[in-house]
């Protein structure tokens, strides 16, 4: 039950929740500032009141599309889930989602926390929210200038479960070595292990890519030997040195069909015995996200068949793969924020069989990582091999960098057009997506897709555009609902 | 004519989009008609200094440098890298591999990693690190634009040894004498990621003018068209200069 402190706290945090409404902005984690200043257990002492406790999902990349997974097939198996839907995933986001959730005198409508949470935040989150269910996604070279080195966040979240409490569940990506790796010595938890098993080879790229941030290995610093290469560095690998090899996967992927934009079919084995998952976002590393999603569910007590159910049932978060038809034409929105993200989005593309229309939206705030160095570890080198590359709009803060990677890509100028973005107003909004988002759609043929990869502050600039326009819903309206 | 472009370590010293300069290098000479070859020589490999007339050496994590310091110790390879370049090899190198091309590199907390004591300056981490974009005023090269993110302040050590400019945005070598990298006969050193070659592509001329020079003499450049290279260079300097 909630003490008095908290009480003023939760009290505080809905008042600046309704303030930020009416203004007009969809600030998402200005009530969690508010409210765990106030009382800083808060958290804590909110999620302890769960029946069902809560679980946390990091990694570089996927997090937001695991966690919606598990909280849509949690909800269809009639949890009562709350979960902060709107990626916003500091400490104080996740303050945030309890503090606007929970009456003034402490009470959840729910009887399970899912979070996701940003990487650097881990080790805070576990001490916060103590989860019965911790799940590591992935670890990849991101924004550099926020996070530092990926050995550093590896190094953290090492640090960090050494002080997992007993009988916590971890959950880690076999195929990543650095991810698998962290279960090592890990006693005092239950430590379970997904992975793809590509029986049949389909998806391997046959050698590491340049992107590769976890050559050697984490026991012994030997360079690490691959039977598979999936991406960047994740597939099945072994240490020639000491005999570090990537674990047997509790929950596999024995099979992958991609199919192409459209999503994909996995047969899955599980201690549950073994199914057939349709998986409804495309991409191999939405394969990633459902086997982890699926991983997480089972852990938590759920049968494969409700999984099976409640998965098919799964609608991608906004932006992260979003379809809009915008009269005679549909838009494909897709996310990109690192290196290895894109690769993979244009891998999903280059297996449709359209001429392809792009537009890349790209930022650098912030939330963006302000250096756009990782634009160059991109290999947009495939855009010219294989498929036909119809034309590409270049939008955003830094729509002239992208076009001038594009064009060191190989891609024949007279097919690029730069629509340059206005640095950010005082307002902190940012110009010019319509007029690149039309300047796009008007060398889009109609009856065809326009596919448009925006990164984070710019899917969002581009997302006010299109619900200006009646498009989609607002930001915080997606939040609420 | 060819040039061959030695990859220093590039499994292990390829971080914040250097590639992006290897990158640059291929294509400003395959679109003259220049024929290029990049290898990759890394830990344990033989460095034929004979084969390359243009080296390329980034930056790395902490971990990665300890690595690639010890091996240019064994066996006389950094020496042998150094006489390269001081027989007339151009080189660019940055952040962490700019570090390596001095005589030391003091991390934080560990023990001083030797480098091969081309460039006549040292450098030392301390606890906080410069991160953001940096414009740099260059004699040789004009405007000059970038991203830096590290910790090692880097001192030259005579006059010998000249700044590749001076800082107008950003911290540079050493955040207090406002100068940032190095020049040094055909080779150069700083600490702009960015990457750092395509937007400055007057220096990228230099390097492979440098490098063609010492094997083939005298080589005159056909200009190339620029514009978009110079379109995202002034608009990197505008956002440089809106975020400092």
């Amino acid at each position: 039950m909630a003490n008095l402190r908290s009480s003023i706290s939760i009290a505080a945090g809905k008042g600046s929740a309704w303030l930020t409404r009416r203004i007009g902005r969809g600030g998402t984690a200005l009530p969690g500032l508010v409210a765990s200043t106030l009382d800083p257990h808060l958290i804590g002492k909110l999620t302890r009141s769960l029946p069902r406790g809560a679980a946390v999902v990091t990694g570089t990349n996927g997090k937001t599309t695991t966690t919606r997974m598990i909280s849509t097939i949690l909800q269809h198996a009639e949890w009562r889930v709350l979960h902060n839907r709107s990626g916003s995933n500091l400490i104080r986001g996740l303050a945030a989602t309890l503090v606007q959730a929970a009456s003034v005198g402490g009470k959840l409508p729910a009887d399970f926390a899912l979070f996701e949470v940003d990487e650097a935040a881990v080790p805070a989150a576990m001490l916060e929210v103590q989860p019965r269910l911790l799940l590591f996604n992935n670890l990849f070279r991101d924004q550099l200038d926020r996070y530092g080195e990926v050995e550093n966040v590896r190094r953290k979240w090492v640090d960090a479960l050494k002080q997992v409490r007993v009988g916590t569940t971890v959950l880690l990506n076999a195929d990543d070595p650095g991810i698998a790796s962290l279960g090592l010595g890990l006693d005092s938890a239950t430590v379970l292990y997904f992975g793809l098993d590509d029986e049949e080879g389909a998806h391997d790229m046959g050698a590491l890519q340049h992107q590769a941030d976890s050559l050697e290995c984490p026991v012994c610093r030997t360079h690490l030997a691959y039977e598979a290469v999936y991406t960047a560095h994740v597939g099945r690998y072994y240490c020639p040195n000491c005999g570090f090899k990537r674990p047997t996967p509790h929950f596999r992927a024995r099979r992958v069909l991609l199919h192409g934009t459209q999503g994909s079919t996995v047969l899955l084995s599980t201690p549950d015995g073994e199914g057939e998952l349709a998986v409804q976002v495309p991409g191999l590393y939405n394969v990633y996200n459902a086997l982890a999603a699926t991983a997480a569910s089972m852990t938590l007590g759920l049968t494969l068949a409700q999984v099976q159910a409640g998965l098919a049932e799964f609608k991608a978060a906004f932006g992260r793969i979003e379809r809009i038809a915008i009269g005679d034409k549909s838009l494909l929105m897709a996310l990109v924020k690192n290196p290895v993200g894109f690769n993979e989005v244009m891998r999903m593309l280059l297996a449709s069989e359209d001429r392809l229309h792009l537009l890349i939206l790209i930022n650098d705030l912030f939330a963006d990582g302000r250096d756009v160095s990782w634009l160059w570890d991109v290999d947009f080198e495939l855009l010219t091999k294989a498929h036909e590359l119809a034309a590409v709009t270049t939008g955003g803060i830094r729509a002239e960098e992208m076009a001038l990677r594009l064009k060191y890509a190989g891609v024949d100028p007279a097919l690029i057009s730069i629509v340059a973005g206005d640095a950010p107003t005082a307002r902190g909004k940012t110009h010019l997506y319509d007029t690149a988002l039309d300047k796009a759609l008007a060398s889009t043929p109609t009856g065809t897709t326009l596919y448009v990869l925006p990164t984070y502050t710019a899917m969002l600039g581009l997302r006010e555009v299109l619900a200006e326009r009646g498009l989609v819903k607002q930001f915080w309206e997606d939040l609420c609902s | 004519m060819q040039l061959n472009i030695a990859f220093l370590y590039a499994d292990l010293m390829n971080i914040y989009g250097d590639r992006g300069n290897i990158i640059t290098l291929q294509q400003r000479c395959q679109w003259r008609g220049i024929a290029v070859t990049v290898d990759s020589p890394t830990v344990g490999d033989p460095l034929d200094t004979e084969k390359y007339d243009l080296y390329f050496f980034g930056g790395g994590q902490d971990q990665q440098q300890v690595a690639v310091s010890a091996d240019l110790q064994r066996g006389g390879k950094g020496e042998r890298l150094a006489a390269a370049l001081r027989d007339g090899a151009a080189c660019l190198s940055v952040c962490g591999g700019y570090q390596l091309l001095g005589h030391y590199y003091q991390p934080h907390n560990s023990a001083q990693l030797p480098g091969i004591g081309y460039f006549n300056a040292t450098s030392r981490a301390e606890a906080d690190r410069y991160i953001g974009n940096v414009v740099v005023e260059s004699e040789m090269f004009g405007t000059l634009v970038g991203f830096e993110n590290h910790s090692a302040r880097t001192y030259l050590q005579d006059e010998t040894i000249k700044p590749l400019g001076r800082v107008v945005v950003g911290k540079g070598n050493n955040g207090r004498d406002r100068l940032e990298g190095a020049v040094y006969q055909n080779s150069i050193g700083c600490y702009l990621h960015g990457s750092v070659l395509p937007k400055n592509p007057g220096l990228a001329d230099w390097l492979i003018e440098r490098a063609l020079h010492r094997r083939y003499g005298a080589v005159q450049l056909e200009p190339l068209d620029d514009s978009v290279e110079r379109l995202a260079h002034e608009a990197a300097i505008i956002r440089a200069k809106q975020t400092k």
